[in-house]
């Protein structure tokens, strides 16, 4: 699709995983053996044909950079238009304080678009969306802003947007971190808005210092502008904290959710490592788990994520964790509910033990 | 900029000997140790040597070769002034021709040589699994003076006869060379690893493109012509594991090797072996799966018993299902039941439920790409069972 454009806001709820972006943005997060948080977002984009994609990071981007390159893995390294990195415009105010603001920052690489469409998103979904139908709905009902959004129940969603439409689909009301009971239209962050339209609430917003999307454009623009929703209801977990992120981590065991997630017609992407494949040992005791090339199992696992270039060895147990790539566990640990970061070296013999309701969780490069 | 070292690699062979695995698909194109195919280890040997530009010349199934090379980029190929260049015959207006040897597949393609003008030209076989430094064998050509060094390894004086052997002096220049010799003189074998000084390469490919009489083989006419001629050629002597894996045994072979460990490291950082990764997320090991001594890829799926394998990309392993000593290329189903000893399956081949293929003790067994073996079928030990012969 020549003429729509992605925009995607990398540090947007940085703050609900303080531990996990304490060196990255939200976007960098790893995810999933191989991934990165961005890419499901950045997939979903080049599966629906958008290869014209902006990221626009706040700070401590460098993981991020060094993740997307070029944008070639997401088939975005293109000519005409392809993946640009827009690092922040600081300006006298600092670094953007709302999603407004970080697009003000870019105004000028939105202008100079020709899109009609823009794809608004963040990177704290993990979910396999086919943007086609999206965009499809949004053009034909003829919205100005058409919303996407899943159903769940409130209490399980940290900060969260809740919509009410009415009879014909317009936003009739939108509450922010609602204390409701029920299922409800949790708003996924993911929004379709005509261009020109995009163009003008910048300028409005920032010439009234307002900076948020939600608050300065959909709670205040709710009745004059023709906003509706589109339901996604796929697999889709958002990102609201470190158990959720265990959780989200976990359900990729089962095979309802990966088949939801990495349908073989529409791929997530990431960056390619060249790692050799996993290598079992004659101890090796597998059930339950996520293994990436580049693994050494000699131990014990089970309900496991292992990332790419994690070691287990013999007599090691491990139960309920998830080992960020090149997590090394020495020969007769045992863990449970650990969530290790990158490059963590946990020494022969050690027991950790966090609990399914609260992960522990050890920073990135520790050596136990 | 003159280019140091220009690689040409020799990617047009059939692998008869592999059977239904090279039915529609070159040798250098099957996929080998989990992630790779036979090529990725000259091309990633010719990178990590630091050789940019890689001429590949193809001529049997191109199609699947070309495709998976594309613009070299997983072999970081695409490059300004050089990069990876499939090479198919071509007709021109001196006729056309197919690549009829080594040497006149080579001698087709000097023009696109000398595009380059490189000093140097190695010349690959793509029928290889090694690691080997091209920088360091040129260091020793140029050492030597030589007008082409061939790499040679240390084989038992046993099974030198099935190579060709070479006979050097003390001073490492080649004196002789014998091919398949019955009662071999030397435990060198020639691996087809050749460096040219480029003038001595064109000189003598033309040479040997003049003569009616030549089978236009750089092993049985040009090296010998130019040992006539009296050039001076080195023989650069390889230490590591070199395995040919042109038949199903050696095949095999090798992937049991990679499984007990041999000098074959691939988790070297220092010299990766690069290829195209298919798109998959990690594979997944179910309750009730039993993996030990294997190697498994992304993409796969285990609920099964897995012992001393190679699993690829894609590959299935039902429920129940038992997979021993064996090797499952890309995309693979072992459907529940089913048990594998000692076998090669190729790629996208199904393996119905319960059926037994292969035996513990027996021969290696082929179970060729897209091939469906049914369910409670029985495939004798050192079967090869095509697309089309379905059992």
């Amino acid at each position: 699709m020549r003429d729509v454009l992605g925009i995607i806001v990398c540090n947007m709820h940085d703050d609900l995983v303080p531990q996990l972006t304490a060196n990255r943005t939200l976007g960098s997060i790893p995810f999933g053996g191989r991934y990165r948080m961005i890419d499901f977002a950045l997939s979903n984009m080049t599966n629906s044909g958008i290869y014209d994609v902006g990221l626009v990071p706040s700070k401590n981007y460098q993981s991020l950079m060094n993740h997307v390159g070029n944008g070639q893995e997401w088939d975005m390294s293109r000519k005409n238009g392809g993946l640009s990195i827009l690092p922040p415009y600081a300006g006298a105010r600092g670094v953007y304080r709302g999603r407004m603001e970080a697009l003000y920052g870019i105004r000028e690489y939105i202008k100079a678009s020709d899109a009609k469409t823009v794809v608004l998103s963040d990177s704290d979904v993990v979910a396999n969306i086919d943007l086609r139908p999206v965009i499809r709905q949004h053009e034909e009902s003829g919205a100005d802003i058409t919303l996407v959004y899943k159903r769940s129940e409130v209490f399980r969603e940290k900060k969260c947007a809740a919509l009410f439409f009415n009879e014909c689909g317009k936003l009739l009301d939108l509450y922010l971190n609602p204390e409701l009971e029920g299922t409800q239209n949790i708003y996924l962050d993911i929004a379709i808005i005509k261009k020109p339209l995009l163009d003008e609430l910048i300028a409005e917003c920032a010439s009234k210092n307002e900076h948020s999307f939600v608050n300065s454009v959909l709670m205040q623009k709710k009745g004059v502008l023709n906003i509706r929703g589109y339901l996604f209801d796929g697999y889709c977990n958002k990102l609201t904290g470190l158990r959720n992120y265990l959780d989200a981590s976990l359900a990729l065991l089962q095979p309802e959710v990966r088949k939801s997630l990495f349908p073989a017609e529409r791929p997530i992407y990431t960056r390619v490592r060249d790692q050799v494949s996993a290598k079992y040992g004659e101890n090796a005791k597998v059930s339950e788990s996520l293994v990436t090339d580049g693994c050494h199992v000699d131990g014990e696992i089970e309900k496991t994520v292992l990332f790419r270039g994690a070691t287990v060895e013999k007599d090691a147990k491990v139960k309920g964790c998830v080992l960020m790539h090149n997590t090394f566990v020495g020969e007769g640990c045992d863990l449970q509910w650990v969530i290790t970061d990158k490059n963590v070296v946990i020494p022969a013999g050690t027991h950790l033990a966090g609990s399914e309701k609260y992960p522990l969780y050890i920073p990135k490069d520790t050596v136990l | 900029m003159r280019k140091k070292m220009l690689a040409m690699l020799l990617a047009g062979g059939q692998g008869s000997r592999l059977y239904a695995l090279t039915k529609d698909l070159a040798k250098p194109a099957v996929p080998f140790g989990g992630k790779y195919r036979i090529i990725d280890f000259p091309l990633s040997n010719c990178v990590n040597s630091g050789i940019d530009t890689v001429g590949i010349l193809t001529q049997y199934e191109p199609f699947e070769l070309s495709q998976y090379i594309g613009n070299g980029q997983p072999w970081d190929l695409d490059r300004m002034g050089g990069g990876a260049f499939v090479l198919p015959p071509y007709q021109r207006n001196t006729g056309r021709d197919w690549y009829k040897g080594t040497a006149n597949a080579i001698y087709q393609n000097l023009r696109f040589i000398e595009r380059y003008d490189p000093e140097y030209v190695v010349i690959l076989s793509g029928d290889h699994i090694y690691k080997m430094d091209y920088a360091a064998m040129l260091e020793k050509h140029i050492e030597k003076g030589a007008a082409v060094t061939v790499a040679a390894l240390k084989v038992p004086l046993s099974e030198a006869s099935r190579f060709g052997v070479i006979i050097a002096n003390e001073e490492g220049y080649i004196t002789e060379f014998e091919e398949k010799p019955a009662n071999p003189r030397s435990d060198l074998a020639s691996m087809g690893i050749y460096i040219f000084s480029a003038d001595k390469l064109s000189k003598y490919l033309t040479e040997d493109e003049a003569d009616p009489e030549s089978e236009n083989d750089f092993g049985k006419n040009v090296l010998p012509n130019m040992l006539e001629a009296g050039e001076k050629m080195a023989v650069y002597a390889f230490e590591g594991y070199w395995k040919d894996v042109g038949t199903v045994d050696s095949l095999w072979e090798a992937h049991m090797d990679l499984i007990d460990g041999s000098d074959l490291d691939l988790y070297d950082n220092s010299w990766k072996i690069y290829s195209r990764s298919p798109v998959m997320p990690p594979h997944m090991v179910e309750a009730g799966a039993e993996i030990k001594g294997s190697m498994v890829t992304e993409g796969c799926t285990v609920g099964g018993k897995v012992e001393r394998s190679v699993l690829f990309a894609g590959v299935t392993v039902e429920k129940g299902a038992e997979v021993k000593e064996s090797i499952v290329m890309p995309g693979a189903t072992v459907k529940a039941g089913a048990r594998l000893y000692k076998t090669i399956v190729g790629e996208n081949a199904v393996i119905g439920e319960k059926a037994i293929v292969g035996t513990d003790e027996g021969k290696v067994t082929l179970i060729g790409p897209e091939a469906v073996v049914v369910d409670e079928a029985t495939v004798e030990a050192g079967a090869i069972v095509g697309k089309e012969e379905a059992k």
